[in-house]
């Protein structure tokens, strides 16, 4: 062994240091239990310590850390959305995600794009130009752009007119960005952990003890744990948990899919979207394009790949940039996302007084990572829901008031 | 490709048809309160197992029902409407 190493491995400045504590027994009872260990519940368990200072929590995940939906994404971020409500929730997830990484000690390899979403027909330039109005007016950048300046900011995008869907206008967003999702999550966990936060992971919840209307204790498979609060932040297995406590949801379970090519080298600044042709794409630090298109056409509790999904990304792909026929598909994959009615989030409280809710996100929500999780930290300590997440909570479908935000938050439905 | 049998017209490749939503009981529009109609509108059991949905054959606009297991998308059964729905409902109309 060369003196060298020896000499570091004994160093006091350079501890051995793990990036998580080791998994420990589970305590007979904790103050807020979440239940999902993905992006949203790690943000939620670090919110309650830093902004609360409540840390008795337990995050408990059914499978590997963060392997659900926080894997599966397609990491875009950004805050061009339709409705008010929209635009200044995902906005403060914007401030939030910018100065994360500082506030981590820990690189999400968060990276400033442009956001640009292409319109093909007249009735996506006026929703460019309505969501152009809305974010201005909210303080947030974007604007209507024409095929010149679309060819400054993309030049490798096929702007020819002489084709079936010509891009005649985009919805250029400057703060759109792209970061690494696994990192968004390691790093709430990181420092959710540091803060007192335990982390039970291949722990399944498998039910709860309701007691005039309140939940007393939370059933899991390695044992049951007395709780004073508990939070359900497990998208793509939202309804099954909240039957858990007899509640139906506003959600169909779809699958969403995704894919990467082999990695080349840097061509593709901004990241792409274009509604009309159901197809999204940005290339990623290490090279990959990292693609997706519409959600499945009906709902299924499984995670597998179609060649449906590859034939329709793929052809409208090369419409958008045909030099990229000669690259190969390294890897397909898919998420299962809670789709609402109104492609907004489900948010707040639940009939149950002492349960939580976080779900509804759809193909909307790692971005909403950062504000999802402090909303919730809040909503949970202080019993009230703040201002910002209640246009989304469960009684709005009750009174129909759905926040409408499919023209912005989807493609291709 | 994935096969769907369509009652009327046989194996067709799932790509031809449009899932048109679970198949739920609707409660009598004029005899009901605002929240059960909110609930029938809005709400699922989007269950983890053996479920029944409509579905409908895009190329003939013909509707009928699939029981499928929404967990290993196994096509259990497809059967016309009129097998479930063997019954006139007659709602009761507010008279006006």
């Amino acid at each position: 062994m060369p003196w060298s190493l020896l000499k570091l491995g004994f160093n006091k400045q350079t501890p051995l240091t793990r990036h998580f504590p080791k998994r420990c027994e589970l305590k007979p009872e904790y103050d807020v239990v979440i239940v999902g260990g993905g992006g949203h519940g790690l943000a939620a368990a670090y919110y309650l310590a830093k902004d609360w200072g409540i840390t008795n929590v337990a995050v408990l995940e059914k499978g590997y850390l963060a392997g659900g939906n926080t894997a599966r994404n397609t990491t875009i971020i950004r805050s061009n959305y339709l409705t008010q409500e929209g635009v200044r929730f995902y906005d403060e997830s914007i401030r939030l995600f910018k100065d994360l990484s500082n506030e981590f000690d820990y690189n999400l390899m968060y990276s400033e794009r442009g956001h640009l979403t292409l319109a093909h027909t007249d009735a996506a330039v006026r929703t460019a130009r309505w969501r152009a109005e809305v974010n201005k007016h909210l303080g947030v950048d974007s604007e209507v752009v024409y095929p010149d300046e679309i060819a400054r900011l993309c030049p490798q995008l096929n702007l020819n007119q002489d084709v079936r869907y010509p891009i005649l206008a985009a919805l250029y967003h400057p703060p759109g960005a792209i970061a690494r999702h696994d990192g968004v999550a390691w790093g709430y966990a990181r420092v959710a952990t540091t803060r007192g936060v335990e982390i039970h992971t291949q722990t399944e919840v498998t039910g709860f003890d309701i007691i005039n209307d309140r939940v007393v204790a939370v059933k899991t498979n390695r044992g049951n744990i007395k709780c004073g609060q508990v939070l359900q932040a497990v998208s793509g297995m939202s309804s099954v948990v909240a039957a858990m406590i007899g509640l139906k949801l506003p959600i169909k379970t779809i699958p969403l899919q995704a894919c990467v090519t082999e990695p080349v080298k840097p061509f593709l600044d901004p990241i792409i979207v274009s509604g009309s042709l159901h197809v999204y794409v940005s290339q990623s630090a290490r090279g990959e394009l990292v693609m997706g298109a519409s959600a499945d056409p009906y709902p299924l509790y499984s995670t597998r790949s179609t060649l449906e999904f590859k034939e329709e990304l793929m052809m409208h792909l090369l419409a958008l940039f045909p030099f990229i026929g000669k690259l190969r598909v390294l890897r397909q994959w898919a998420g299962m996302v809670d789709m609402t009615p109104d492609f907004s989030p489900v948010m707040g409280l639940t009939p149950i007084g002492n349960y939580y809710i976080d779900a509804g996100w759809g193909t909307w929500g790692f971005k909403a990572t950062p504000v999802s999780g402090k909303c919730m930290a809040e909503t949970i300590a202080t019993g009230k829901v703040p201002d910002l997440i209640k246009p989304f909570e469960l009684e709005r479908f009750y009174r129909f008031e759905q926040v409408g935000e499919r023209g912005a938050a989807s493609v291709g439905y | 490709m994935k096969l769907m049998h369509c009652p009327m017209n046989g194996p067709r490749n799932i790509s031809e048809f449009v899932y048109g939503g679970e198949v739920v009981e609707m409660p009598e529009p004029d005899n009901c309160t605002d929240q059960e109609w909110a609930d029938y509108i809005f709400m699922e059991n989007n269950s983890k197992g053996v479920v029944y949905e409509w579905w409908m054959h895009v190329p003939t606009s013909y509707w009928f029902i699939a029981e499928r297991n929404a967990e290993t998308d196994e096509i259990v059964k497809t059967f016309p409407s009129a097998e479930l729905f063997n019954q006139r409902v007659d709602f009761n109309v507010k008279k006006q």
